[in-house]
């Protein structure tokens, strides 16, 4: 369970999270939408330490995030994180790219990493690119090596920052059909995206950023069909 | 007048050449001790540039300047007889007793002053040169190492630095020839066992002047282009993707 209690969090004189509180449950899917700059991308990466915050914690499974003692590293392993922009290590191939995490951080043997890696990379349809270096592959494709990767370590949560956004239009597809196949798994997951039909079909929540705050949030059938804020019918309306 | 009575005598020069030779294989020796020497300080001086404890910065600092913009003819100079004053001077004031520990305070290795003054220069400016290929590493690589868990140094030794290595490949040759071609001023401090000290020593016994040195010249000018040749092999080894 990832609890979100109060958060706020400056860049500067910039408040970018101006409390924010939220829980998502184990095997849950979350969807969070909002214009750019409303924090939706900050609170993802506050959620792993990847990022301060200046008030209020996040617990993820009872571990407080920012507390002193946490050893982020380890806290890390839980939670796979895939980015806007690809990430892919270039001077790994897709392989070695997916198993040097489970080999230097978790401490694996080779035999060990392959065989976790090759299935995840299957999983998302890489099968065939093992040997192949991240310049070769199609944005999609990156992407999806990207979810292998984050997946490899068998993490409980995976949050995903506009992982479609940089993509052309028709590689999109292939990256969310990931998604939801994760997502029927039972994978916890916490989705930042613009893609509005996908976060419809796939979320059991849909949070609406605006501000630095949770505007409204609810099922994607009270979002979408019956918001209850002026602010997020305006904004469904200029973006479906 | 001139005086244009020289004539050339090639044989001495070549019956001198698996001497010489034996002087290259001291050269090259030196010059690849010191480019590894100075990688590795390298590296550690561009993080500690970009530091944020001000001691480490002007540490860096001081070393990059003094190494970039000062002959390397001083800085070999300055190993050659400011170590042993450094050393007598802490002889002195702390009553250490180097003798003890096998070594002698009045007198360094003309070897090891050339080695320890190349290294400083090659570190100096490949310092810089890390500097700019850190910069070509996008930061968000560190991020993606850091969110699968990986430490700060792991993040760094296992994904930033090869991709930086990439990207300072063929400056780093370039220094290579460089440190090769500077181990000649070894003749300054004495040093007799390299390419430049052998040849200076078959011309003061022989006084060919020109064919001696020409003949040296030629093999710098080998060594040089068989070093940036397989650089380039290399390279192409390494960075395939």
């Amino acid at each position: 369970m990832i609890e979100i209690e109060n958060v706020k969090k400056s860049f500067g004189n910039l408040e970018v999270l101006k409390g924010i509180s939220m829980t998502v449950e184990k095997g849950e899917v979350v969807s969070v939408i909002g214009g750019s700059g409303s924090g939706k991308s900050t609170m993802l990466m506050c959620i792993n330490g990847l990022e301060p915050i200046d008030s209020g914690r996040i617990l993820v499974d009872g571990t407080e995030v920012h507390a002193k003692g946490t050893d982020l590293n380890k806290l890390r392993r839980n939670i796979g994180i895939v980015f806007q922009q690809w990430n892919a290590f270039p001077h790994l191939t897709v392989l070695e790219n997916t198993t040097i995490a489970l080999r230097k951080v978790l401490g694996k043997s080779r035999s060990e990493a392959d065989e976790i890696a090759i299935k995840q990379l299957k999983h998302v349809g890489l099968g065939d690119k093992l040997k192949v270096y991240p310049s070769r592959l199609s944005g999609g494709q990156q992407q999806r090596m990207a979810i292998a990767r984050a997946l490899a370590m068998s993490p409980k949560y995976m949050l995903f920052d506009e992982v479609t956004s940089a993509l052309d239009p028709q590689l999109v597809g292939e990256v969310l059909d990931t998604m939801r196949l994760l997502a029927s798994e039972g994978m916890t997951m916490i989705v930042v995206t613009h893609e509005m039909a996908f976060a419809r079909e796939v979320s059991n929540r849909v949070a609406f950023f605006r501000d630095g705050l949770i505007h409204e949030i609810g099922s994607p059938k009270q979002i979408f069909e019956s918001p209850e804020r002026p602010e997020t019918a305006a904004f469904l309306k200029s973006v479906l | 007048m001139f005086n244009i009575n020289y004539t050339f005598h090639w044989n001495q020069a070549f019956r001198a050449l698996p001497q010489m030779l034996e002087g290259a294989l001291v050269t090259l020796q030196i010059a690849v001790l010191s480019m590894v020497i100075g990688i590795v300080i390298g590296v550690l001086l561009a993080l500690a540039k970009d530091s944020r404890v001000a001691a480490l910065r002007w540490f860096a600092n001081i070393w990059i300047e003094v190494a970039r913009n000062t002959p390397a003819l001083f800085q070999v100079y300055m190993i050659y007889f400011g170590i042993p004053a450094v050393l007598q001077l802490v002889a002195g004031v702390f009553g250490v007793n180097f003798r003890a520990l096998g070594i002698n305070i009045f007198y360094l290795d003309s070897y090891w002053a050339v080695l320890v003054g190349i290294a400083f220069n090659n570190a100096g400016y490949l310092a810089e040169t890390f500097r700019g290929g850190l910069r070509a590493v996008p930061p968000t690589q560190t991020r993606a190492a850091r969110s699968l868990g990986f430490n700060a140094v792991d993040s760094f030794r296992l994904i930033v630095l090869p991709q930086m290595f990439r990207a300072v490949f063929h400056p780093m040759t370039n220094q290579m020839v460089w440190a090769i071609l500077m181990t000649s001023v070894g003749i300054f401090v004495g040093l007799n066992i390299d390419l430049t000290g052998v040849t200076q020593e078959l011309n003061a016994r022989t006084f060919r002047t020109f064919e001696f040195f020409a003949l040296a010249a030629a093999i710098y000018y080998v060594i040089a282009k068989i070093v940036t040749g397989g650089a380039r092999l290399i390279a192409w080894r390494l960075f395939r993707y």
